[in-house]
């Protein structure tokens, strides 16, 4: 594995907008490579899960063989940072899942699918995020944290509107998951919190 | 607390940014037309990234003929419970009540298509008076600026839907592509003839010349039956794929629909594309073009 202090960042392109990571990532600096295949998971240090459908990516994972790979590098410590359907992706239980639904997990909390309403609700809100300041949130069919466990910190709620104090950022160890997007602003920080999550645990 | 302490501020729906941004989220994908809640199911269950509700596919509606218009609105609520996934559904060109009474019934994305029998020759809906996102199909560069115009959130390349037969999504896409990297060869001074000879706003025109790509999300439809045809379509630049009458006019519509969306997000992969392709019972049969009547095309519809 390559050395954390130049990591070189994953992020799942089975489906989604992965190439806005791509683009995020680029614009600070940051080595990235997409994967689709479990040989491509081999050559990264870290993982970030892209919005899109998280029934289609579930599948998808499955039918290339990804699942168990990705899960267990996760388990093992891999840090990964999932936005919106990769908040799916990350959680260890959700609620509203299509029939079988599975997810990767790692993170200890339980997440509500499409929890905000269909796409006429998605919406911008300005978003105050722990240990970053204020940022836009975008949510698109966007889901929210229904509870933490634990040792789960939790970095960012909704502050207006009918879902006021809903969590919509968290992270727990080398793990980080947003609700909204940052990827589709041009606002880079929350990738270079993720990145410094990764390079910090090199150093540490 | 600290996380609490931005400034309140309402949030704010049907942006743009939430509209193209719903479009990026469907990227890498294949959108499935359905007519009933059990082929939503179906559709879900391959992995589709969303399911377009309506009551006939474009194969049926070419064999049926007459008025082809907006679908029931029960049949549309019966999808939307039936699946987690978004559900688009078709409004006439033009018809901004059919329009309206989708957003009221709560789909996620409307497509003003030209499937359907149009509803007015010289306007298409104003799609900013809506905070439910639209995609419109275009055959080049210009139709596809002339939709963004109007407020379209997603494009979709035309094709020739119903036929089975992917040669004007080929040449839509091709079109699209070349018309695209064009603008991007051209110095500033000769983005106003080309934004007045592809009769499209010059800030769209001068946006394109700049990045090299639309400034929404580009898919491809019309025609699309096995999964090279998907993965030709994603080689050629489209960002996702819309298959219409090509699943479930086929002889086994669940292996045949997990096939495509395999091929489409591995569709740089032969020996994948090969393996998915096996036994997949018979495709749609498909109409050649040259028997089609000009009458009969329905990617003449629209401007």
């Amino acid at each position: 594995m390559a050395t954390t202090a130049d990591p070189m960042i994953g992020v799942l392109a089975l489906q989604g907008d992965f190439r806005e990571h791509v683009a995020a990532l680029k614009a600070i600096g940051a080595r990235s490579a997409l994967v689709r295949r479990p040989d491509d998971l081999q050559a990264v240090d870290a993982l970030i899960v892209p919005g899109g459908e998280s029934t289609t990516m579930w599948k998808l994972a499955t039918t290339a063989e990804m699942f168990e790979p990705v899960r267990k590098r996760i388990a093992d410590g891999m840090p990964a940072f999932g936005t919106c359907a990769g908040m799916i992706m990350l959680a260890d239980r959700i609620t509203d899942a299509a029939a079988g639904q599975e997810t990767f997990g790692g993170l200890p909390i339980t997440v509500r699918r499409n929890a905000f309403g269909r796409q006429t609700e998605s919406f911008e809100e300005p978003i105050a995020f722990d240990g970053i300041g204020e940022l836009a949130g975008v949510f698109i069919r966007a889901p929210w944290v229904e509870s933490v466990q634990d040792g789960v910190e939790v970095l960012a709620r909704v502050t207006s509107g009918p879902a006021i104090g809903r969590i919509v950022a968290v992270r727990q160890g080398n793990l980080l998951a947003t609700s909204f997007h940052p990827e589709l602003t041009a606002d880079r920080r929350v990738h270079e919190f993720f990145v410094a999550m990764v390079t910090d645990r090199g150093s540490a | 607390m600290s996380v609490n302490e931005t400034s309140a501020q309402a949030p704010e729906i049907g942006t743009a940014r939430v509209k193209r941004g719903m479009a990026e989220m469907l990227k890498g994908g294949v959108i499935m037309d359905v007519v009933t809640p059990d082929q939503a199911k179906i559709a879900e269950d391959a992995g589709a990234v969303a399911v377009m509700a309506l009551e006939r596919v474009p194969a049926d509606i070419r064999k049926d003929g007459g008025v082809a218009r907006m679908s029931d609105p029960d049949m549309v609520d019966g999808i939307i419970e039936a699946v987690s996934i978004p559900v688009m559904a078709k409004a006439r060109i033009g018809h901004f009540v059919e329009a309206q009474v989708l957003q009221s019934l709560g789909v996620d994305y409307i497509d003003e298509s030209e499937v359907l029998t149009p509803a007015d020759e010289t306007h298409h809906i104003d799609k900013w008076a809506f905070t439910v996102p639209f995609v419109c199909g275009a055959t080049n560069l210009g139709e596809a600026l002339r939709r963004i115009a109007e407020g379209a959130a997603m494009i979709r390349s035309k094709g020739e839907a119903g036929t089975g037969n992917v040669v004007e999504a080929t040449r839509h896409m091709r079109q699209l592509r070349s018309d695209i990297k064009r603008l991007t060869t051209l110095d500033e001074s000769e983005l106003f003839l080309a934004a007045k000879n592809h009769q499209a706003p010059y800030e769209l025109v001068k946006e394109v010349a700049r990045t090299g790509k639309l400034p929404v999300v580009l898919f491809t439809a019309g025609g699309i039956a096995t999964p090279a045809d998907a993965a030709m379509m994603m080689q050629l630049g489209a960002e996702g794929v819309f298959v219409g009458s090509g699943i479930f006019k086929s002889g086994d519509p669940e292996k045949r629909a997990k096939a495509i969306v395999e091929a489409t997000t591995h569709y740089d992969d032969a020996d994948l594309i090969a393996k998915v392709s096996r036994n997949l019972g018979e495709a749609i049969v498909g109409i050649n073009l040259d028997t089609l009547p000009a009458e009969q095309r329905y990617a003449s519809r629209g401007w």
